[in-house]
């Protein structure tokens, strides 16, 4: 970028707020997504909303890519800048702007960690649910651009389910308030929800607010343990259908309960083919009863153990095993590729298995965890980017993952989404209906395609597989 | 055109800056609040452990031009490694960027080599405009920078020789040593000081100014000559036979009924100081020894205490310019249990404000006086 140009936006933010020296540009060329890199032309970090509108104008008369990024935790390349461009940070748009106690929500910045709002609400008695496992560094407009999910999204929904009203500037520069602190709005187009999970491909989002509900007062853990991914998968069913809504119920195999335990030293059994955690939150009587009843469902199922958190630190331990799994697993190889294909809860098993037999059909490594209660799961395949030969197989077992999802009524990616990773499959899902549908969106929002390109919509589809089970 | 440097640092680190380690960083960023010098920064990702790293492939893999950004990336390092507890893939940050650091050392232009390891992180934190907030972190970040970080460092440094005379070679020229410090008044409290290896070396100027505040407190100070390191490190990794043989010599260097005090200033060396008589109590020729030993053995900050400290400090009334705070050094807090000395001395220190810190005791922060020992340091922060 010439210096005229990085003269234009110094003059919008002031230059200490300007990144552009060689170490900086590549410091903000990935984010967690293995294998993608890309360096932008600038880094920005606006003040505020009128900011953030004068750097759009400028960059839609000069047609620069705008990449919005939180704290680059993604897992589909979304913030990967691979068409160059500037990076907008909101480190600088991390507050808190109100608490409003009377209709139970909280606005605040984009910036704002997902961890200090989480904690800040909690010593206010309220509860903002949505906890992805990286909510210790990911941001909130990161997970309201993702549509993040996190561990207790079976009992209470993700990010989705929680934003009221959104601050948004388009790319022509104008700014757009959708929503409100409103428990029901029906004036036209649910706007909301479609900025909800856009990836920074049709605005940039500047406030958001939220609901809370009444922090629970008490919850409790428990774990079971199991010979078969069958076994495990009834359980879920079962659980489900006795009319239980447990917080948590998450699930991981035999390879990732041997990362964890490697890594953590908890005592986990290395020899058990699959472990759900369980979680109810609510009255101490209601818990109580509903774990008691998860635990004695899954021995009736065939859990070969099971125990019950004696105390919340016990529990805190089994729940880090859980959200340390992925890293977990990292360590085994050089690289970690991450997917989260998800299938209706019935079909966890059968879709835990076809991964296992995928993965011993092209010869990778792939661990399994997940979130067993809503069929989102984590196939984690553990490989090497340097070994082209390997990344080929890789790629081929997780199209055919993909694949297999979609025919047992899934999706390509439950909580993580499509960026550009995941770019090239997202027809498979849609079908060509719906991608053009939303081509045309995001054509009549952002014709100029400044926002984030090359992101969910592919330049090419892949061909999808031709997959004969059984 | 590759120029020669950049070919050279290239070369270097691809030479040096192991590459499995490099590819255990899935760059998941579950690092990024631990690292001091990413949330003084504002979130720099420039200089957070995740960035690092990805420099260091960047350079290995010429990706990125070799330039003062990037030098400036690695220096502004704290070698803290806090990231390390942090990062649930296990990647071995404190092994990477000491292998950096002699890369860059390789390939630098002569008469750079120091500037490299002596660059403080402070310069490029200066710039930080949230200022107070920055202060609380700074003070910290210095102590994390201080003892325990070169204890780990030399530990590293024992499994590879080579490395440690790489590492030498750009150490500061050492003063030359000050035997005796008498002082023309005739003083009250005779204090012997235990110098440590690392801090009569890495940080001599830190035992100079304890020395100067001992001596402006009215004790005499004089420094055995025949003294060794503690003894710590090699009891630390396993090889207490070593430890011993140095406790042994120290016992000796410091049996003497001229001074009142035995007085060393790191926490670490403090624990194991403290341990002399446990360890040597089956010891004929050692025990009684040993027990004097560790009878007469005080932290700087319980002696600085005794000899008044506080109300000098209260006499020099300056209005507060500065919040500053203490992290615990591990063993101070957890082995001698010493827990309100500092504290008390930096409530009364003119020109302060003194905050605790959430979680002070949590993280080892060794070398706790080092901000008593620099309120110029703490001082410029501000400025
Ligand atoms: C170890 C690990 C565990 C994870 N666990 C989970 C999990 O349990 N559940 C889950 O759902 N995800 C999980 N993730 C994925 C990731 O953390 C989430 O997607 C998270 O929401 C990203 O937040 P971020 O602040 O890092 O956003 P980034 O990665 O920086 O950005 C994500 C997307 O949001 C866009 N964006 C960011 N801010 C704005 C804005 N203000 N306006 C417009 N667009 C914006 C970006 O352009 C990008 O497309 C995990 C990731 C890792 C590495
Ligand atoms: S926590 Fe570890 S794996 Fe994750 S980015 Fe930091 S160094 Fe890399
Ligand atoms: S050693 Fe300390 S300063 Fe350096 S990257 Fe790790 S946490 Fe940051």
């Amino acid at each position: 970028m010439n210096d005229e140009m990085i003269q234009s936006f110094v003059r919008i933010v002031g230059k200490e707020n300007i990144k552009y020296s060689k170490a900086q540009l590549l410091a903000y060329s990935y984010d967690a997504t293995a294998n993608f890199q890309s360096k932008p032309d600038l880094v920005i970090s606006p003040k505020n909303t009128e900011e953030i509108v004068e750097i759009v104008k400028l960059c839609s008369k000069e047609h620069i890519p705008i990449i919005s990024r939180g704290s680059g935790t993604n897992l589909a390349a979304g913030t990967v800048p691979t068409q160059g461009g500037v990076v907008l940070l909101f480190n600088r748009m991390n507050e808190m702007i109100e608490l409003d106690e009377e209709n139970l929500t909280i606005t605040v910045q984009p910036g704002m960690i997902t961890l200090d709002l989480s904690t800040y609400v909690e010593a206010n008695g309220l509860f903002y649910p949505p906890d992805p496992s990286s909510m210790k560094i990911s941001t909130i407009g990161g997970n309201v651009s993702e549509n993040s999910g996190g561990l207790r999204g079976l009992k209470y929904g993700v990010t989705k389910d929680y934003v009221r009203a959104l601050t948004v500037v388009l790319p022509n520069g104008s700014v757009l308030k959708t929503g409100g602190k409103l428990a029901k709005d029906v004036a036209g187009y649910d706007l909301t929800s479609l900025l909800v999970g856009s990836e920074g491909t049709l605005g940039i989002i500047t406030e958001i607010t939220l609901k809370l509900i009444p922090l629970p007062v008490y919850k409790k853990t428990g774990i079971a343990y199991f010979n078969s991914l069958e076994d495990a998968a009834r359980t879920v069913s079962s659980i489900i259908a006795n009319k239980i809504i447990p917080v948590t119920l998450e699930f991981m195999d035999r390879g990732t309960i041997g990362a964890v335990e490697d890594f953590m030293n908890i005592g986990l059994p290395r020899d058990a083919e699959a472990m759900l955690l369980m979680e109810q939150d609510g009255d101490v009587e209601l818990v109580q009863k509903d774990i008691q009843k998860m635990i004695e469902i899954a021995v009736a199922e065939g859990a070969t153990s099971t125990s019950i958190a004696a105390s919340p630190e016990e529990a805190d331990v089994l729940k880090t095993g859980r959200r340390v799994a992925l890293s977990a697993l990292a360590r085994k190889r050089p690289t970690t590729i991450l997917e989260d294909a998800t299938v209706p809860r019935s079909e966890i098993a059968k879709m835990v298995r076809a991964i296992q037999e995928i993965a011993i059909k092209h010869d990778v490594q792939i661990s399994t965890f997940g979130h067993a209660g809503d069929g989102n799961l984590h196939p984690t395949c553990l490989t090497d980017v340097r070994n082209k030969e390997e990344m080929i197989r890789v790629e081929h077992a997780l199209a055919e993952i993909f694949e297999v999802a979609i025919q047992l009524g899934g999706t390509i990616t439950g909580e993580h989404g499509v960026g550009e990773m995941k770019a090239p499959y997202l027809e498979w899902k849609l079908g060509e209906s719906g991608i053009n549908l939303m081509k045309q969106i995001k054509q009549s929002i952002d014709p100029l395609n400044i926002m984030n390109p090359g992101k969910i919509f592919a330049k090419e589809t892949k061909t999808r597989l031709v997959i004969h089970n059984g | 055109m590759v120029s020669e440097l950049q070919q050279r640092m290239q070369d270097s680190f691809r030479e040096h800056v192991d590459e499995e380690y490099i590819m255990d960083c899935m760059r998941c960023g579950f690092c990024l609040p631990a690292c001091p010098t990413y949330l003084a920064t504002n979130q720099d990702e420039t200089h957070s452990p995740r960035g690092r790293i990805a420099l260091m492939k960047a350079m290995r893999d010429g990706d990125v031009v070799w330039d003062g950004s990037v030098a400036d990336a690695f220096d502004m390092c704290l070698g803290c490694r806090a990231c390390e507890p942090a990062c649930p893939a296990g990647v071995q940050y404190g092994a990477l960027i000491e292998e950096t650091r002699v890369a860059i050392q390789h390939a630098k232009p002569q008469g750079m080599k120091e500037k490299v390891m002596r660059k403080t992180a402070f310069d490029g934190l200066f710039a930080d405009q949230n200022k107070m907030a920055t202060t609380i972190k700074l003070v910290q970040f210095y102590q994390k920078s201080g003892l325990q970080t070169v204890t780990r460092k030399i530990g590293f440094l024992n499994l590879f020789p080579p490395f440690m005379k790489e590492m030498e070679g750009v150490l500061p020229a050492i003063e030359k040593k000050k035997e005796r410090v008498s002082s023309l008044k005739p003083k009250t409290t005779k204090v012997a000081f235990f110098t440590g290896c690392l801090m009569d070396t890495l940080f001599q100027e830190t035992n100079r100014k304890t020395i100067k505040l001992l001596e402006w407190l009215g004790a005499e100070v004089i420094i055995p000559r025949e003294q060794q390191c503690c003894g710590a490190l090699h009891g630390h990794s396993g090889e207490l036979e070593k430890g011993l043989r140095n406790a042994k010599i120290n016992v000796d260097a410091f049996d003497s009924n001229e001074f009142d005090y035995i007085v060393n200033n790191a926490g670490g060396c403090g624990a194991f100081l403290s341990e002399y008589e446990k360890h040597l109590q089956e010891n004929s020729k050692y025990a009684e020894k040993a027990n004097q030993f560790s009878q007469k053995l005080i932290d700087i900050s319980s002696l600085f205490i005794k000899l008044g400290m506080n109300a000098r400090l209260k006499e020099m009334r300056s209005e507060d310019v500065a919040i500053v705070t203490y992290q615990d050094s591990c063993h101070l807090r957890n082995v001698n249990k010493i827990f309100l000395e500092p504290r008390s001395l930096l409530m009364d220190a003119p020109g302060f404000e003194y905050k605790e810190l959430i979680d002070a005791g949590s993280c080892c922060g060794s070398a706790g006086i080092y901000n008593l020992l620099q309120p110029e340091m703490a001082r410029r922060i501000l400025i």
